[in-house]
């Protein structure tokens, strides 16, 4: 079930352009499952009107608390980042869909881009709760971009690729020679739509099964105002009702 | 707070929400009880299905927000079969905002919901911005008004309220012409147009260029058109634009609306409709309003 909580903001960590912001609830959380996502209610910013879709990037249910992974864009981001400690924030959650859980022994790999890894953590740490160990393939411009890259390595070999060279292997994460060394059952995938489709590209020439996260712009996050759909083989479908967590084999990419 | 819109439409208490803003009710169950709410108004509804417009549909502006969804529905038909028997038996009015491009669109489609029991209003759409021949060509004039009122009017017999254009030189005038016509009553405003451009690319935010504006910043506009229409009609007004809390639904009461509509405040706070019921039985008490319909154009000039 849908709630409206205003959490508190208990912990905060700066990563230059992204900041995680570490939220308490008084209550006891909803399900939420990885991939899904919370609408973020920016106060005190007077040219931010609507909320801010926000991936989950993390829960702990038994301390109430959620982690959000937020990268600031635009004057919304940039505020949000801006919350002090015991700040209130108002956030709408859990909504959409999040990512099919795999069958076990089925081979996953996780690619994320960018702020596109956000939702990755909490899925790969997922998986290893139910005892399947994905391999994690992520990339960004710079090292830099590449946050909390050693709590993600600990859920299970991991690949890296920076445009610039100053990590892992220089390019883009479809140039990784992992493509060409192993070979996966399922691919999720998270990052800026350009890669994604990149990556999408990739996995059907080989045949496999693919679910990308998209980040349409939206206003309501409930499926009320469909400002945020996306062209799909059933015609237009509202990324935060309906995904954000599409099979590719949906998208008319 | 009981109100009486006419010809069958009893609200329980003055707040309806929004077409399109809403849903069909069920994405809000989580947040309201739609018991306490006067009504719903669902998502605009053509006769033939609509894909809308392409993506991207919507652009954040100062206190509002642009959009151009463009009507995307499923029409009438998917409407009766599908969706009806889900939400007939919500315990709160159900109201279907009707749309079309067509006089016989409109006609046949007001027809075909004629037929559904549990559906007690229209709302007839002759104001969306956002589709050529959306509508609007028939809100923002006279002549069109009456045109496709006094037709829907033919086959319509449950209660018919006419959504207007803010989009006109006199919006006045135009509600006349729907009272006229045989509308029960008028619900306004619809969006505003207005565009949006981003800079840096020097391309349009929208993918259609255009879009209607919505939200708080259009509430002083609304808040105008529906004084001027009150004093001009004698059928009920409804009044809509920018309410985001119960203080804004007072003032639109207090400018001689009957009753209100939430709209893009839902995005904001999905619980925001049930909170302005009690606000407005709260300012009642406050008053000493016995009857929140004592509200109803008391403003004192």
């Amino acid at each position: 079930m849908k709630q409206i909580i205003d959490f508190k903001l208990v912990g905060k960590q700066d990563f230059g352009r992204s900041v995680l912001l570490q939220l308490h609830a008084e209550c006891a959380l909803p399900d939420m499952a990885p991939g899904q996502f919370v609408q973020v209610r920016v106060d005190g910013s007077p040219s931010t009107y609507l909320r801010r879709p926000i991936s989950i990037h993390d829960v702990d249910f038994q301390n109430h608390e959620i982690t959000l992974l937020v990268q600031q864009i635009g004057e919304g981001t940039r505020h949000l980042a801006s919350a002090e400690i015991g700040d209130t924030i108002n956030v709408v959650l859990p909504l959409g869909n999040g990512f099919s859980m795999p069958e076990k022994g089925e081979k996953c790999l996780l690619v994320g881009g960018g702020i596109g890894i956000a939702p990755l953590f909490y899925f790969a740490k997922m998986l290893v709760e139910k005892g399947i160990r994905p391999a994690l393939l992520l990339g960004g411009k710079s090292k830099s971009d590449l946050i909390r890259l050693e709590d993600y390595q600990r859920f299970g070999e991991s690949f890296v690729t920076t445009e610039d060279g100053t990590l892992g292997e220089k390019g883009f994460v479809t140039q990784h020679s992992v493509w060409q060394k192993q070979s996966f059952d399922k691919i999720y995938v998270c990052g800026p739509k350009p890669m994604m489709k990149a990556v999408a590209k990739l996995a059907s020439e080989k045949k496999n099964w693919c679910e990308v996260s998209l980040e349409n712009l939206m206003a309501c996050g409930l499926g009320a105002c469909l400002c945020c759909v996306e062209d799909t083989i059933d015609g237009n479908m509202c990324v935060c009702k309906e995904g954000p967590v599409f099979n590719t084999r949906r998208l008319k990419w | 707070m009981t109100i009486d819109l006419g010809r069958g439409l009893v609200l329980r208490n003055p707040v309806m929400t929004a077409s399109g803003t809403f849903g069909y009710g069920e994405e809000y169950t989580d947040f309201v009880d739609l018991a306490q709410l006067g009504g719903i108004i669902v998502k605009g509804t053509t006769l033939h299905p609509r894909e809308g417009n392409p993506y991207p549909r919507m652009a954040e502006t100062p206190s509002g927000m642009l959009n151009c969804v463009g009507l995307q529905n499923k029409g009438v038909q998917y409407f009766i079969d599908t969706i009806y028997p889900r939400i007939k038996d919500f315990d709160t009015n159900v109201l279907l905002n009707l749309s079309g491009s067509t006089l016989e669109d409109y006609v046949k489609g007001a027809e075909m919901v004629d037929a559904l029991d549990k559906i007690p209003a229209i709302e007839l759409n002759v104001s969306c911005p956002n589709v050529k021949q959306g509508g609007m060509a028939f809100g923002v004039t006279t002549t069109g008004i009456s045109q496709v009122v006094s037709e829907v009017r033919k086959v319509y017999h449950k209660h018919l309220m006419v959504k207007l254009s803010p989009n006109v030189t006199n919006i006045a005038e135009i509600a006349l012409a729907a009272e006229a016509a045989g509308a029960d009553s008028v619900s306004l405003i619809n969006t505003l147009m207005g565009m949006a451009i981003d800079a840096e690319q020097r391309k349009p935010k929208l993918s259609v260029i255009t879009g209607g504006l919505s939200g708080a910043c259009v509430k002083p506009v609304a808040l105008r058109m529906v004084w001027q229409v009150a004093k001009a009609v004698k059928i009920p007004v409804v009044g809509l634009g920018g309410i985001s809390n119960a203080t804004d639904a007072v003032e639109f009461m207090l400018a001689g609306a009957s009753a209100i509509e939430i709209g893009t405040a839902n995005f904001i706070d999905p619980a925001v409709s049930a909170k302005v019921v009690w606000g407005i039985n709260e300012y009642c008490e406050r008053h000493g309003f016995h009857k929140t319909m004592d509200l109803i154009g008391a403003l004192e000039v």
